[in-house]
């Protein structure tokens, strides 16, 4: 046996030893995923236990170094842990900005102090973050953004609003981009900071979609103080960590996996006429988005089986970004097909109050989130075709 | 299932990139094309694929040949279809040596494979008879005839059949399918070079009470789905590497062209409307690409699912290389449309591709079947 087959018995051993049995069934909502934080209510003793279990191994971000609260797996026993926690079904134990985000960041550009205080306690999921990025008037040219942060001696005095800041209701801390200075072009001059949301001055205001669901808030900063030592990188950095943490964000919204296969939810709304599905025209659409899907996956799997831990796609990311929006957002309107009526649904017992159709509906933003398509395809353009004037 | 090259097999692709634009350009099949070669491709080529270890890259070591697997296989074909090089690699050193090894008796294997490791034989795959690609319905009959059979019917679209030494016969038995080993000089067997838009080779052939012995059975009478299977599994896999090929290589040189093109004063390759067209491309080709790394692997490693992933890889290359084939004419515009430039040779090469063995259609219908939808 390899080492990595060893490996592999040990997870699939723990995982079994450990998985608590409600925890092996899909996810139906959102509530029934597990964001932690200081506002989190675990929806069941099973929930809390799972978390615990997960993260005193590391496994919450099992490819951080331990010292970081992480497990300090490669990235191809990384693997290994998902495949054998998709082979029982296994929730994730932990959504996270945090992990997905901030965490790689962190890890790249902060400081050893910056790392040992911030990264533990998201493994843990005790904080949860929100990314305050775009800006009423900054949002797929997100350089322009105009919060104003102050150079106040010991702090920072930060002036502004951040729009699209998810969770920031729910969040413990935000990190966010501010403007230091104002005397360069757009892409200087930026910086990062981090900061509790419950500082004087931070505000927040749900917005309401077309889901009717509000994931999304305001966020208004007035006067808020902000200690030096919540700067990640230096002065002006902002844009090169941003970049960064973007691509780890495309990566995240690019890796989109659907619990069960997605022919089954199509069969249980249509059912089968002679084994088959009854309308041929959407039967065809089914079996080619299934083949992209795969095709997808297997390209998600060669793209970081080719960098190394801890390492950046770089613009390959906007590729699996692109990719992978756009086959989510397909996926929901086959769905939709298949549902006919039943999809229309908005409240009902019945629909589990809309589930399928807000979710179609919160899909439609997938493309636009974290960069555009047209974003996408620009970056795509210019870094890796080479394209003149890209 | 780890998604990359070994050692052996990334060499292999270093030397096969070399090897195929070196010795066999799309020159050499624009040459071959207007000679009107009377055999469609270059003997003194296959002859040094021989030397090469490419044509035994199927065939066991103690044929004479490399072993090297369906993957290794697959970069093979891949520069093939980057260069649009026409050569008996596909029927003889994929499909006939694949059908040997699943069913071939000790005879047969001796007497083929080492001359398909040597490249000193052209051995045809004979499978589909109608417009389009249907294992399932076989109407070429053999009849049990004194010790051995009568072969009747008509195949199409058989890949080098023209200039094929032997060919596999896939014909319907009594109580299903079997497949034969035929001499292609022997009486009854009718071949009709069809000239292809893609200058490659291709012929129909009549069977008329074409007598063969039961020795020239591969595998057992009946039981032909047992060899046919890993043929076509095998066939579509690297059919996609070709794919895979020549719709890079369109899409590398439609690149070039929109980064030189000048109109309006600027050149096009800055205009958005291009741009973005070209990108959803790239992304499209490194989606496929990573179809065709899993299939070969999958075959490769015997996977249970490998019918699955080669008929999803087979659909997923053949609607990617034609769009690249596409797009291609449309960015070169007017020059596109002459035979000058290359970018036609891809077009019309990958049409032809995408059809053998089952083009998107055929087999997005075969995976809702398998997975019972």
């Amino acid at each position: 046996m390899t080492d990595l087959d060893i490996f592999r018995k040990q997870t699939r051993d723990w995982l079994e030893a450990n998985c608590p049995e409600s925890m092996r069934t899909d996810m139906h909502s959102d509530q029934d995923a597990c964001w932690g934080g200081r506002k989190f209510v675990f929806q069941s003793e099973d929930q809390k236990l799972w978390l615990e279990r997960m993260a005193e191994k590391g496994w919450t971000a099992p490819t951080w170094d331990k010292k970081y609260g992480g497990g300090g797996l490669s990235r191809k026993e990384e693997q290994i842990l998902k495949q054998e926690m998709k082979r029982i079904n296994a929730r994730p134990p932990l959504m996270s900005f945090g992990i997905w985000m901030l965490g790689p960041a962190l890890l790249k550009f902060g400081s050893e102090e910056q790392k040992l205080k911030y990264l533990p306690p998201i493994t843990r999921g005790q904080i949860r973050w929100c990314q305050g990025y775009s800006e009423p008037g900054a949002g797929s040219d997100l350089a322009s953004l105009q919060t104003k942060a102050e150079n106040r001696g010991d702090h920072y005095l930060v002036n502004g609003q951040k729009v699209w800041t998810s969770q920031a209701d729910r969040a413990d801390w935000i990190f966010c981009l501010v403007r230091t200075d104002s005397s360069g072009t757009k892409h200087q001059g930026i910086s990062f900071l981090l900061f509790d949301m419950e500082s004087d001055g931070v505000e927040t205001k749900p917005i309401r979609l077309i889901s009717g669901k509000s994931p999304f808030c305001e966020t208004f900063l007035s006067d808020v103080m902000v200690p030096k030592d919540q700067l990640v990188g230096e002065e002006g950095m902002g844009w090169t960590i941003a970049k960064y943490l973007l691509t780890h964000e495309r990566e995240m919204i690019g890796d989109n996996e659907m619990t069960g296969p997605f022919f089954e939810r199509v069969v249980r709304h249509m059912g089968l006429v002679d084994g088959r599905l009854p309308d041929p025209v959407l039967r065809g659409k089914v079996a080619e988005h299934e083949i992209d899907d795969w095709a997808f996956r297997m390209t998600v799997a060669r793209k970081l089986g080719e960098t190394k831990a801890g390492a950046s796609l770089g613009a390959d990311s906007s590729m699996l970004k692109y990719y992978g929006t756009e086959l989510n957002k397909r996926r929901f309107e086959l769905l939709m097909d298949a549902a006919g009526y039943d999809g229309l649904e908005w409240e009902s017992d019945r629909s589990n109050e809309g589930a399928l159709a807000r979710s179609w509906l919160r899909t439609k933003g997938n493309s636009i989130e974290g960069g555009t398509s047209e974003v996408q395809l620009n970056i795509i353009s210019k870094h890796i075709l080479q394209l003149p004037g890209a | 299932m780890a998604l990359a090259l070994n050692e052996d097999e990334q060499m292999l692709r270093e030397t096969a990139e070399s090897y195929f634009a070196d010795k066999a350009p799309v020159k050499m099949l624009r040459r071959l094309r207007d000679m009107r070669d009377d055999t469609g491709f270059d003997a003194g080529l296959w002859r040094d694929m021989g030397g090469m270890g490419f044509a035994g890259v199927l065939v066991p070591e103690v044929y004479g040949g490399v072993a090297m697997g369906y993957q290794a296989a697959g970069l093979i074909a891949e520069q093939m279809g980057r260069n649009l090089t026409a050569a008996p690699f596909f029927s003889t050193s994929v499909l006939a040596a694949t059908a040997l090894n699943a069913g071939g008796s000790d005879e047969q294997k001796v007497k083929h494979l080492s001359k398909i490791a040597a490249a000193d034989t052209v051995v045809a795959f004979a499978l589909d008879e109608g417009a389009k690609h249907d294992p399932d319905r076989i109407e070429t009959r053999a009849e049990v005839s004194g010790n051995g059979f009568k072969l009747k019917g008509v195949k199409s679209m058989v890949v080098d059949g023209h200039v094929a030494d032997s060919l596999i016969v896939t014909a319907a038995t009594n109580n299903g399918l079997t497949l034969f080993m035929v001499d292609a000089k022997v009486k009854g067997v009718d071949i009709e070079r069809t000239i292809m838009m893609d200058s490659h080779n291709a012929a129909r052939i009549t069977l008329d009470d074409v007598e063969v012995d039961s020795d020239d059975v591969i595998g057992t009478v009946d039981q032909g789905m047992d060899v046919l299977l890993p043929v076509l599994n095998a066939g579509r896999a690297i059919l996609s590497a070709e794919l895979l090929g020549a719709g890079s290589e369109a899409f590398r040189i439609t690149v070039d062209y929109i980064r030189e093109r000048r109109q309006f004063g600027r050149i096009i390759g800055e205009f958005q409307a291009l741009q973005h067209r070209a990108s959803h491309l790239y992304s499209e080709m490194e989606v496929a690409r990573s179809a065709v790394l899993a299939a070969l692997t999958a075959l490769d490693a015997g996977d249970g699912d490998v019918e699955l992933y080669c008929a999803m890889t087979k659909a997923k290359l053949g609607q990617v290389a034609r769009l690249t084939g596409l797009e291609g004419i449309q960015m070169h515009g007017g020059v596109g449309m002459t035979d000058e430039y290359d970018i036609g040779l891809y077009l019309k090469r990958i049409r032809v591709l995408q059809e053998l063995f089952g083009d998107g259609n055929y087999h997005a219908d075969k995976v809702a079947r398998t997975k019972g939808y």
